[in-house]
C-alpha cells in the first residue's frame, strides 16, 4: 500500500510540474492575446493560426533549408510578427470604428484564410521538426527539455515585453492607449502606429509560442484548434485585456489539463478545464482577479 | 397584400411539386443539404441578429447529431424520440452556459469567446469518448433495414428527404417570423442598442436572451439530427467545432443575417460555391472553397456588413421609396 502511495505522489509531482511547464506557454500565449484586447480592443480568433503558421515557418526553415534552430527562431518571430501588423493593417484597421463583433468576425474569416492556406500550400500531413530533445531524469521523474526550455524562454519573453511596456517611452505610449483611447490621441500620440506596434508585438509572442510549441507537438493545418479555444478561456477566466489575471489563469488551467491527463485521457483535461470555467463562471464572471459586483 | 400572399402559395406549390417532376438525385441531394443548412444558418440568425454572436453553434449542432445517433445505435432508441432528448440536451447545455452569460451580462468579445470555447470543448467531448462516437473518424448510425424505414427515420430516396427537409426549413422561416413579429424583438432589439437602458425600460435582458437562445439552440440541434439522419455519417469536423460554428457565421453575413431569407440564400451561395469547385477540381479543391469563404467573409464585413440580400433589398426600399 505505501509502496503503492509513494509511487502515485511521484507521478502528481511530475504532473504538476508538468503542468506549470504548460503553463508557460499558455502564458505567453495568453499575453499576446491581452495585449492586443487591451490596447486594440479586438479579440483575434485567429491568433492560434498565427502560431500555427509560424510552427510551419519553423518547420520549413529548420528541415527544408537546414537552418539551424536558433537562428531560425528570430526569423520565424520576425515573420509572425509581420503577418500580425499586416493582419491589422489589412483588416482591423478598416474595421476600427465598426461593431466589435464585426471586427471578430473578420478575424474569423481570417482563421478560414490562414487554415486553409496552411492545407492548400502543406498539406494536411502532421509534421514535425525531427528534433528530439533529450529527457531530464530527476528521481523518478521525467521532464523533456523541451518543456523546460520553453517555460524558460515563455518567462524570458513576458519579462521582455513587461521591461518594454514600463521602460521605453512607446510601451508607456501603449499602455496609456489601453487606459484612454481618445485622450491619448489629443496627447499628440500616434494611435495607428501605437496599434501596428502593439499588433506586431502580439505577432512576435504568437511568434516565439510557435518555436517553442513546435518543439513538442507536431503540426499540421489545425494544430491551432487544439489550443485556441483553451487560450480564449483562459483570457477569459483572467479577465480579457488583464495581463497578471491571465498569467494567473494560464497556470490554473495547465494544472487541471495537467492532472485531469493524468487520471485519463488528455481530451478529459480540457473537458475538466471547461467545467471548471462554468463554474468560475458563476463566481467570478469578470475573470479572476476581478471585486464582485 | 393578396397578391403576395397568392405568389407566397404558388412559390410553395413549387416547391412542393417540385421533386415530382424533377428526379435527378445528384441536384436533389444539393437542394436537400441547402434546406437542412439553410434551417441551420437560420437558427444561428436568430440570435446574430440581435448581437448575441455565438460560435457555440457548432457545438449545439453536434450534440443534435451525435446524440441521436447514440440513442439509436446503442439504446436501439427511435430517433422520433432520440431528436427530442437530443434538443433537450443542446438545450440544456445553451442554459448551463446562456444563464451566467447574460445574468452576468457578458456581452460582446466575452460572449463570443465563451461559446467558442464551447464548441471547441464539445469537439474535444466526443473526440475523448472515442470508444462511444468513434472519435475523429466519425460515426455511423445503424442501418435499420435496406429501403425506407419510418421509425428509424432512414430513407433511401431523396424525395422524402427533400419534403422532410423542406418542411423543416419553413418551419424555421416560420419561427423567424414568431419572433419578428413578437414583443420579444422589440426587447432584444433595444437590449442589443443599450442593454442597461433596456433593463432600466423594464425589459428582463436575462430571461429574453435566454429565451432567444435556447430556441436557437433547439433549432440547431434539430438541424444536427436531421444532417446525420440525411448523411448517415458524421464526424466532429463536419458538425461540431469551431470550424461548422465559422461556417454558419458566415453563410449567414453573407446572405444577410437581418432578412428571414438572408441565411438561405448564405446557404445556396456557399454551398453551390463548394460544390462547384469540389466539382472542378476534385481532390485538388481540398481547403480552396475554405480559402475562398475566408476572404469573401472578410471582404463581406469590411464593405457589405448587411449581406448580399439584406443590400439588395435596402437599394430596393431605397429606390421605392427616394426621401
Amino acid at each position: 500500500m505505501q509502496g503503492f502511495l509513494d509511487i502515485f505522489d511521484i507521478y502528481l509531482l511530475e504532473a504538476v510540474i508538468n503542468g506549470i511547464l504548460l503553463g508557460g506557454v499558455l502564458a505567453l500565449l495568453a499575453l499576446g492575446l491581452n495585449l492586443i484586447f487591451g490596447v486594440i480592443d479586438v479579440t483575434w480568433i485567429c491568433y492560434a493560426e498565427l502560431v500555427m503558421i509560424g510552427m510551419y515557418a519553423m518547420y520549413f526553415l529548420v528541415q527544408f533549408y537546414g537552418v539551424s534552430y536558433f537562428i531560425a527562431a528570430p526569423l520565424t518571430i520576425l515573420l509572425v510578427a509581420a503577418l500580425g501588423a499586416l493582419l491589422h493593417y489589412l483588416v482591423i484597421a478598416p474595421l476600427l470604428t465598426a461593431p466589435p463583433i464585426n471586427q471578430l468576425l473578420a478575424t474569423g474569416g481570417v482563421l478560414f484564410v490562414l487554415q486553409s492556406f496552411a492545407t492548400v500550400a502543406f498539406g494536411i500531413d502532421f509534421r514535425n521538426l525531427g528534433i528530439r530533445l533529450p529527457v531530464l531524469v530527476l528521481g523518478d521523474m521525467n521532464f523533456s527539455y523541451a518543456r523546460l526550455l520553453s517555460f524558460a524562454a515563455a518567462l524570458f519573453g513576458m519579462i521582455a515585453v513587461y521591461l518594454f511596456m514600463t521602460r521605453t517611452f512607446t510601451g508607456t505610449a501603449i499602455r496609456a492607449i489601453s487606459q484612454d483611447r481618445q485622450i491619448m490621441a489629443l496627447m499628440g500620440v500616434d494611435t495607428r502606429r501605437i496599434y501596428l506596434i502593439t499588433s506586431a508585438l502580439g505577432g512576435a509572442l504568437a511568434g516565439l509560442a510557435a518555436c517553442l510549441l513546435v518543439l513538442q507537438y507536431d503540426v499540421h493545418p489545425f494544430v491551432g484548434l487544439s489550443f485556441g479555444p483553451i487560450t480564449f478561456l483562459i483570457c477569459v477566466l483572467g479577465g480579457l485585456g488583464n495581463f497578471i489575471g491571465g498569467f494567473i489563469a494560464s497556470f490554473v488551467f495547465a494544472e487541471i489539463i495537467a492532472l485531469g491527463g493524468l487520471f485519463s485521457d488528455l481530451e478529459w483535461g480540457y473537458v475538466f478545464a471547461f467545467g471548471f470555467f462554468i463554474v468560475m463562471m458563476f463566481i467570478r464572471p469578470a475573470g479572476l482577479l476581478s471585486r464582485r459586483r | 397584400m393578396n397578391k403576395s400572399s397568392a405568389g407566397l402559395i404558388v412559390v410553395l406549390a413549387a416547391l412542393v411539386a417540385l421533386p415530382f417532376f424533377y428526379r435527378e438525385p445528384y441536384h436533389l441531394h444539393i437542394l436537400v443539404l441547402i434546406l437542412i443548412w439553410s434551417f441551420a444558418y437560420t437558427s444561428w440568425s436568430m440570435m446574430g441578429r440581435f448581437g448575441l454572436v455565438s460560435l457555440g453553434h457548432g457545438g449545439f449542432m453536434g450534440i443534435g447529431a451525435y446524440v441521436t445517433a447514440l440513442l439509436w445505435n446503442h439504446l436501439g432508441l427511435s430517433p422520433w424520440l432520440g431528436i427530442p432528448l437530443a434538443m433537450l440536451a443542446a438545450g440544456a447545455l445553451a442554459l448551463v452556459v446562456g444563464y451566467p452569460c447574460f445574468r452576468f451580462r457578458i456581452t460582446g468579445h466575452y460572449f463570443v469567446l465563451v461559446t467558442l470555447a464551447l464548441s471547441g470543448i464539445v469537439l474535444q467531448i466526443i473526440t475523448a469518448t472515442r470508444d462511444y462516437t468513434g472519435g475523429s473518424l466519425g460515426y455511423t448510425p445503424r442501418r435499420a433495414t435496406s429501403g425506407n424505414n419510418l421509425l428509424a427515420l432512414q430513407f433511401d430516396d431523396k424525395t422524402t428527404w427533400y419534403l422532410i427537409a423542406l418542411v423543416v426549413w419553413l418551419f424555421g422561416l416560420f419561427m423567424w417570423r414568431r419572433i419578428d413579429r413578437s414583443m420579444s424583438r422589440y426587447a432584444l432589439e433595444a437590449i442589443s442598442e443599450d442593454e442597461d437602458a433596456a433593463a432600466a425600460a423594464g425589459v428582463n435582458v436575462t430571461a429574453e436572451k435566454l429565451k432567444i437562445t435556447l430556441i436557437s439552440a433547439l433549432m440547431t440541434a434539430l438541424a444536427g439530427a436531421l444532417y446525420c439522419q440525411y448523411q448517415m455519417f458524421i464526424s466532429p469536423d463536419t458538425v461540431s467545432g469551431i470550424a461548422v460554428s465559422l461556417q454558419m457565421v458566415f453563410a449567414a453575413i453573407v446572405g444577410g443575417i437581418y432578412v428571414s431569407l438572408g441565411p438561405t440564400v448564405g446557404a445556396i451561395i456557399t454551398i453551390l460555391l463548394a460544390e462547384t469547385l469540389r466539382i472542378a477540381f476534385g481532390t485538388r479543391a481540398v481547403g480552396w472553397d475554405n480559402l475562398i469563404y475566408g476572404v469573401l467573409l472578410v471582404v463581406f464585413i469590411i464593405f457589405l456588413p448587411q449581406g448580399i440580400l439584406g443590400s439588395l433589398l435596402e437599394r430596393l426600399k431605397v429606390r421605392r421609396k427616394p426621401f
